[in-house]
């Protein structure tokens, strides 16, 4: 069916107009010459737009190795601030949000419309889901005053962290010895907190603020298939607008699955 | 996809039908505004163009004048504002006008037109990407009334994070242009992949695409770096986060790796489409097949990929250690091997050709030397210990802008008057052009050449004030200067002359064999009217095409 429509395209019909035909599939664009035509040069753009997004963030990334390898101190004293547990629940949140994601192709392309509905929906919810455990991160963050430059002037010292105090007990056990000999000041000398700490915070909230923006980038995309898919546009012949939004989707997953373990599981 | 049936005589018949062209398609300014159509776009990219390069013209000559005399020369220029008229002059030129210059101007018309497609393959990301050009260009000039940037073209740290000028909005400015040249990359890219004719492989492309294909590359692969760079920027003047700024744990020279790491590959952006309009014009007006066409199209792609790997010889006096200046010097050294091939090549195309001096050739020729030069004496500047002795002088001044100016602009007006009768439907007065282009040849060279000798002397770059030694040569280059305004502005003159005439563009009026000859001057809504079947490589068959009184440009005659 598919290749009858491209040669009549390719051959016989151009030759009988003066103009080219109207497409008669409603959402192949008037340059093209059949679905399938159109798909690919989409499928070869987005992976394209994958790439300049890869590198957009490989500027974060390439800051990240040079000042981690030239302040180690500030990333292990650092990475105590973040919680584990939540940085591992919005990985699981947007792997989940992934799977229903590719899923939502397959229903596309099978004509399952409620599906694919409801898939979309769970893969927003998903996103919304692991920007409001971004919202909590980041509140609690702003009350212990833990930011970027000279905003940073954090409410506790990392050995007061849970944290910090179940991984190093023998240096908790100095730590507190020295508290009750010399107080505070005591206790920071023997666990002082490096220069320039706050260059990770710096970091932090930059790679994750900006992979925070592609991720509401994302909702927007997928509102905008939900509304595709309500009005049943997709089927076998058309449905590349929901393969790329999921590729994007994945993209975006792929960051985080970095930037989880390079920030939050420092050791 | 098989060929179509049309025969070469149907697609090159010299009496086309009174139908509508593109520019009669639609009506209405918001048929413009919001038209998807890639010529359209072309020519709306080509005048917002040509205003700024107007209006970085006016900055260089301010700049130029500015030095007719040692001191203040012009009243009402301060010192402070002589470094913003050169930060403008540069920003402008760079980010608004040689980078979209060749590919979105010229690129946008004739890519899919070479390729035998009815448009680009996404034509609203292709609206997108003007429209965010326009976005951006607003915000270089909003910043210039909120208090120009005085910081050069290149942002350096940490002088852009103190200086009191606003450096924000030219910052975001320069970061929306980069997403608009981004798109325009990918959606060139894909085009090129996914549109071409029935019948035209990958060497049956015309040199042109060649170009725009390593130029996309370039774009997509580098541009991204520069946006984050820039948003790094940003977030460190508006926030102090830190990552660049020393006063607080930052490294300034990171920026400058992040900024040449996207700005080197910037350069060929810039000049790799001239390298493509060059190779459009010398076969045709040397009526000669193209010498070493797959060395031509495999050294532009050879250009793009070494181009990533030279950004740290703008670094020698940084602190970067010697052992990094010596890989990069060298790499530097291999981009001169692709350039050469170049070079020799259409020199070979030339050889015991039929040469038309034509406007076009004229300029494609002024390239040729003018290139030469710039392209030389940037060998000079990868030598690490002369290097060290030219740095920030004049002589940097005059090879890059032997390059950019003499290489990339001259290329892209050469492209202009190729292109103008098939963008307009007119011609323009052949003898005031080949006036115009001598004056800019003239110019260009006694403009810059002097700058060469200021440099070797020590003349250092972007002072306001200068030696008395200095100032014949200074007076030199600010005549060369107004030399070439007022050869630009000759050349306004008569292209907009020419538009005033009625109609009279034959389809193929240089005797040109790529596809977009095959079709109407100007040509119609969907490009051609049957999707042109490709048969031959780009620059075959010159000797089927003969020159017809009548039709005032050239027509296939079969053999008798």
């Amino acid at each position: 069916m598919s290749q009858t429509t491209a040669d009549a395209h390719g051959d016989g019909h151009d030759d009988d107009h003066d103009h080219y035909p109207v497409n008669e599939y409603p959402y192949v664009a008037h340059h093209f010459d059949s679905p399938e035509h159109q798909f690919e040069a989409g499928k070869f753009g987005i992976w394209l737009f994958l790439v300049t997004e890869v590198l957009f963030f490989s500027g974060l990334f390439c800051a990240y190795a040079i000042y981690r390898a030239m302040r180690p101190e500030v990333f292990e004293y650092a990475h105590y601030y973040l919680d584990k547990n939540l940085g591992a629940l919005n990985t699981i949140v947007l792997l989940v949000s992934s799977f229903t994601a590719a899923w939502a192709v397959r229903a596309a392309r099978l004509r399952q419309k409620n599906l694919l509905m409801l898939l979309i929906v769970i893969t927003i919810g998903c996103a919304f889901t692991f920007m409001g455990v971004k919202y909590f991160e980041y509140s609690h963050k702003f009350h212990d005053q833990l930011l970027w430059g000279l905003n940073f002037n954090p409410a506790h010292p990392a050995w007061e962290l849970p944290s910090f105090q179940a991984k190093h007990p023998e240096l908790y056990a100095k730590i507190q010895e020295a508290l009750a000999a010399g107080g505070p000041e005591a206790a920071a000398k023997v666990m002082p907190q490096p220069a320039n700490t706050h260059v990770f915070f710096s970091i932090y909230f930059f790679m994750t603020g900006l992979h925070g923006v592609h991720v509401i980038g994302g909702i927007v995309v997928w509102i905008w298939m939900l509304i595709k898919a309500a009005k049943n546009q997709f089927g076998p012949k058309y449905f590349g607008p929901i393969d790329f939004a999921a590729l994007y989707w994945h993209l975006v997953d792929l960051v985080w699955i970095y930037l989880f373990p390079l920030l939050y599981l420092i050791s | 996809m098989a060929a179509p049936t049309t025969t070469a005589d149907q697609v090159l018949d010299p009496h086309p039908t009174k139908e509508d062209n593109y520019f009669t398609a639609e009506k209405g300014v918001l048929s413009w505004i919001f038209t998807l159509d890639h010529k359209r776009i072309g020519v709306m990219y080509l005048c917002s163009v040509m205003t700024m390069f107007a209006l970085g013209g006016l900055f260089a000559l301010l700049v130029r004048i500015e030095h007719w005399t040692a001191g203040p020369t012009l009243d009402f220029v301060t010192p402070d504002m002589y470094n913003q008229f050169f930060t403008l002059h540069g920003a402008i030129m760079v980010f608004l006008v040689i980078i979209p210059g060749i590919p979105a101007a010229l690129g946008n018309f004739v890519l899919p037109l070479h390729l035998g497609a009815k448009d680009v393959a996404f034509p609203k990301l292709n609206l997108m990407s003007y429209h965010m050009w326009l976005l951006g260009a607003a915000f270089l000039v909003l910043s210039m009334v909120l208090g120009a940037a005085d910081t050069g073209w290149t942002f350096y740290t940490p002088y852009s994070t103190t200086t009191t000028t606003a450096v924000i909005p030219a910052l975001f400015g320069a970061f929306i242009l980069g997403f608009s040249s981004i798109f325009t990359g990918l959606n060139f890219m894909t085009t090129i992949h996914k549109m071409r004719a029935p019948g035209q492989s990958w060497f049956r492309l015309p040199l042109f695409l060649w170009a725009i294909y390593a130029t996309a590359l370039i774009q997509v692969l580098a541009t991204p770096v520069l946006g984050i760079t820039l948003l790094m920027l940003i977030v460190e003047r508006g926030l102090h986060i830190g990552i660049f700024d020393p006063a607080l744990g930052g490294d300034p020279v990171l920026m400058q790796h992040f900024f040449w790491f996207y700005s080197h590959p910037a350069v060929y952006i810039m000049v790799v489409p001239a390298f493509g309009v060059v190779s459009e014009i010398i076969p045709v007006f040397s009526r000669k097949r193209m010498f070493g066409y797959k060395f031509i199209a495999l050294s532009s792609v050879a250009i793009a990929g070494l181009g990533f790997l030279v950004w740290g010889h703008h670094m020698f006096t940084s602190g970067q250690s010697v052992v990094a200046s010596t890989i990069f010097s060298s790499i530097t050294f291999l981009i001169a091997i692709p350039t050469a091939i170049k070079t020799f090549n259409w020199v070979g195309t030339m050889y015991k050709g039929r040469i038309h001096l034509d406007t076009p050739m004229l300029y494609a020729l002024a390239f040729l030397w003018v290139f030469t030069i710039g392209g030389v004496t940037g060998i000079f500047l990868a030598v690490m210990n002369v290097d060290i002795h030219l740095h920030d002088t004049y002589f940097v001044v005059a090879h890059f802008h032997y390059v950019m100016m003499g290489g990339a602009i001259t290329a892209f007006f050469g492209g202009l008057h190729y292109w103008w009768p098939k963008m307009f439907g007119r011609m323009y007065n052949e003898k005031q052009g080949r006036i115009g282009s001598i004056g800019v040849f003239l110019g260009l060279n006694l403009t810059f050449f002097p700058q060469f000798i200021m440099g070797t002397r020590g003349m250092p770059r972007r002072y306001y004030n200068y030696l008395d030694e200095f100032q014949d040569l200074h007076r030199l280059s600010t005549i060369g200067a107004l030399l070439m305004g007022v050869s630009f502005l000759f050349t306004a003159y008569y292209l907009i002359a020419s538009l005033r005439k009625k109609h009279d563009a034959p389809m193929n009026p240089w005797g040109a064999t790529t596809l977009e000859w095959t079709t109407t001057s100007p040509p119609p809504y969907y490009n051609f009217h049957k999707t042109p079947p490709v048969t031959q490589g780009p620059y075959d068959g010159y000797e089927k095409l003969w020159y017809d009184e009548k039709v005032g440009g050239y027509i296939e005659k079969k053999k008798d």
